[in-house]
């Protein structure tokens, strides 16, 4: 990997292709299992689904963390996913470079709210 | 070079990465549809975040905000009706159910090179595809009150 010339210099720049594409997996599992965590709490639990129920599930501490972890994993999946997308489709390199940077600011901004919402319980 | 050998590498199909303008005629079988789906759900989460995150919001931060969601969909909200945010988030539980299955799939596929044919593709595709609009039907009707 450290041949930085010739035929086999790295052509795609800061060698994220394996490293995104596993994040994107992993970050995959940590949200379904996330899921599965918080539809188990709500299918298990007994009487009608208020609000008590929906906000008891987030009020201890290491469901806030776990939280915390999924809303972060979700800012890096979408960022991969969205950046495929805009890569395949989003020819003008102009275009492209426009969307990726509206996709960084969309994502921050909303991640920086749902985190907001999160710790201020 | 002959000038036979130019002609031939002239007739030479060329094929190059999708671009939009190709979506809609290509054949669509069932594999690319997941595929193709899974592509088009993710995207509508991602425009419709700040939605999802203002149901994270309102649904937990207090009873008064709790009665504020629940009001955006029985009554509606800027303006628009109730029934179209539930159709907003019948897109979503759409798109969320489609992307949670059919990436079951990929990951399922990631580890289990094995598995993977042309056959495998196509079945287990129109397993994601079926299980995703079952699912949605079932959960869209009690979303409309219809159970």
């Amino acid at each position: 990997m450290n041949i930085n010339y010739g035929s086999h210099r790295l052509v795609v720049g800061a060698h994220y292709g394996m490293r995104d594409w596993l994040a994107q997996r992993v970050t995959a599992v940590l949200m379904a299992l996330f899921t599965v965590l918080v539809l188990a709490q709500l299918i298990f639990s007994k009487g009608p689904i208020g609000y008590e129920l929906w906000s008891g599930i987030f009020a201890a501490q290491w469901m806030k963390s776990i939280t915390f972890l999924v809303i972060v994993s979700m800012l890096y999946h979408v960022w991969v996913g969205m950046r495929n997308i805009f890569q395949d489709y989003a020819k003008p390199y102009a275009v492209r470079f426009v969307l990726h940077v509206f996709a960084i600011a969309w994502l921050v901004a909303c991640t920086g709210w749902a985190i907001q919402v999160l710790w201020r319980l | 070079m002959s000038e036979s050998a130019a002609n031939t590498s002239k007739k030479r199909p060329e094929f190059r990465n999708i671009e939009f303008s190709n979506l809609r005629t290509l054949r669509w079988p069932l594999a690319s549809l997941a595929s193709g789906m899974h592509r088009v759900s993710g995207a509508i989460m991602f425009f419709l975040m700040p939605f999802i995150i203002w149901m994270f919001d309102n649904s937990i931060s207090s009873e008064i905000s709790f009665l504020k969601f629940k009001n955006a969909f029985n009554v509606g909200m800027l303006g628009l009706p109730g029934f179209i945010w539930k159709l907003v988030a019948l897109g979503l539980i759409w798109a969320s159910l489609h992307h949670f299955i059919a990436g079951m799939r990929h990951l399922w596929m990631d580890t289990h090179h094995h598995h993977v044919s042309k056959d495998f593709g196509r079945q287990t595709a129109a397993v994601v595809l079926m299980l995703t609009l079952g699912l949605t039907a079932v959960l869209g009707a009690k979303l409309f009150g219809l159970y």
